[in-house]
């Protein structure tokens, strides 16, 4: 028997909830199906179950906003008829330990606050996500009450929304889900930005080559068949963080860990604001046009909000691209607990030296922020020039 | 069909890729790039609806055509079997 219980989609991440149940009392799951959505700062996210066996009894009520670790349902499994103990201890269990990149893992509490908690002559209690809150702002935690399980400190306390004993139905209602996404993007890049010593690289690359191919492919076909740009920038990204491994995985508290996945976050920017970065999983074993067709897929439901948990937790790189027109370079900030973020302006044409000629040509500039902790100048070089051959041969994506 | 029912189309259609924009609110001259801030996925997208509702297929090279509501009435018209 095991206990589904609410992921941490995120070490800002305090509770979510429940709006609706993708399973029932007798189905049978598997290891990644989703079972649920719930309502995050990050908008609607499905979240994947990581163990295979039937649904027993669902815990949680819609509506419900439930802490990290709370129990959302009770899994047999195969075999398994009934839980021995018809009650189960509503003692919430850490969050699926299958997720080798939760963020920061080891050095943010998955569990919620004990209900009791020991009157200390130090910090008051609080959580992570408010003592970097509380931090940022220069806010004493003990000038706060905390409206947490014993008084415990959350964020929405910090933000002075928090309603102290009253217990509120919704995340935050006071704010719109804008608000709270922009929330969310503050607390991330906040934090990036005071803990990651950023390095950054940039080159511009002739791409007329890619350009010309793609136009000549796309030409006789359908729309639905058709390539963009964006799509050879991912699929390059992905084969060249795979030679150059080192800009490819998580930063936690004991260092880099280094993913032989390659699940370049895509960043995808919503109408009205907000930004988000969804992974597309293994993209290196996908060819262009299945990497075309992930990205559709990816922004489609990214825009519709209905993003999946491991998609917001896997991500091992973030590539963010300004798009087909506008500015030329961004250097970004990279999303932790990954290590680099890979940026494309918008193609410009420009004079450029070919054969020892001036011509016009399309060129991109590449941007690369990379943590310092991890990767340096050479081997980000590097990485740039792996991307810049792979788009000069685009058949060969 | 005549002009103004292959605008209603094109602005359904728009609608239903950028559901934020409301379609009253949209002037025949607003660029769909420049005004209305759809990007590049969101254009293909847009294409790929035109297409498999009206069968038009619009080339890359022709999506300057359809920029503007206006423009993409004058041009579904004249390229759509039903418009004949």
């Amino acid at each position: 028997m095991g206990v589904f219980s609410m992921p941490s989609l995120g070490a800002d991440m305090e509770a979510g909830t429940l709006v609706e149940w993708l399973v029932q009392p007798g189905d049978k799951v598997h290891r990644g199906d989703a079972v649920a959505v719930i309502e995050t700062q990050k908008g609607a996210i499905e979240i994947e179950i990581f163990e295979e066996g039937t649904v027993y009894r669902l815990e949680a009520k819609l509506g419900e906003e439930l802490p990290v670790g709370a129990p959302l349902a009770i899994i047999l499994a195969e075999g398994e008829t009934s839980p021995p103990d018809a009650e189960p201890e509503r003692k919430p269990e850490a969050a699926p330990e299958h997720r080798p990149f939760a963020p920061d893992a080891p050095a943010e509490p998955t569990t919620p606050p004990p209900t009791t908690v020991p009157v200390s002559m130090g910090a008051p209690a609080a959580s992570p996500a408010a003592r970097v809150r509380a931090r940022e702002l220069g806010v004493d935690l003990a000038s706060i009450k905390g409206s947490g399980p014993g008084g415990v400190i959350v964020l929405s306390d910090i933000d002075g929304t928090g309603t102290g004993a009253q217990s509120e139905p919704k995340l935050s209602p006071a704010s719109s889900p804008m608000q709270e996404m922009r929330k969310a993007i503050a607390a991330a890049m906040t934090r990036s930005k005071q803990t990651i010593p950023h390095v950054y690289l940039s080159h511009t690359i002739d791409i007329q080559p890619a350009v010309d191919w793609l136009t000549a492919r796309n030409e006789d076909r359908t729309p639905a068949e058709r390539l963009l740009l964006g799509a050879l920038f991912v699929r390059a990204v992905a084969l060249a963080v795979k030679k150059v491994k080192v800009l490819n995985g998580h930063y936690s508290a004991d260092g880099f860990h280094l993913s032989d996945t390659v699940n370049p976050g895509i960043a995808v920017a919503l109408r009205g604001g907000g930004l988000v970065a969804p992974a597309l999983m293994n993209a290196p074993a996908m060819t262009l046009d299945e990497t075309m067709a992930g990205m559709r897929d990816l922004v489609t439901r990214a825009r519709a909000g209905r993003l999946r948990s491991s998609e917001m937790t896997e991500g091992t790189l973030t590539i963010s691209a300004l798009g087909e027109t506008g500015s030329e370079m961004m250097l970004g900030v990279i999303f932790p607990p990954q290590v680099a973020l890979v940026g494309l302006g918008a193609p410009q044409t420009r004079p450029w030296i070919v054969d020892g000629t001036v011509v016009p040509r399309r060129v991109v500039t590449i941007s690369v922020s990379a943590d310092h902790r991890v990767a340096d100048g050479r081997q980000i070089a590097h990485f740039i020039t792996t991307f810049e051959t792979l788009l000069q041969l685009p058949e060969e994506l | 069909m005549t002009e103004t029912d292959f605008r209603a189309i094109f602005l359904e259609e728009l609608t239903r890729v950028a559901p934020d924009i409301d379609s009253a609110t949209v002037g025949d001259d607003d660029h769909i790039q420049d005004d209305l801030g759809l990007d590049s996925m969101d254009i293909l997208n847009l294409v790929v609806a035109l297409h498999e509702r009206l069968g038009v297929n619009i080339p890359e090279a022709e999506y300057i055509e359809i920029a503007t509501p206006g423009l993409a009435a004058l041009y579904l018209a004249r390229n759509s079997v039903a418009g004949a």
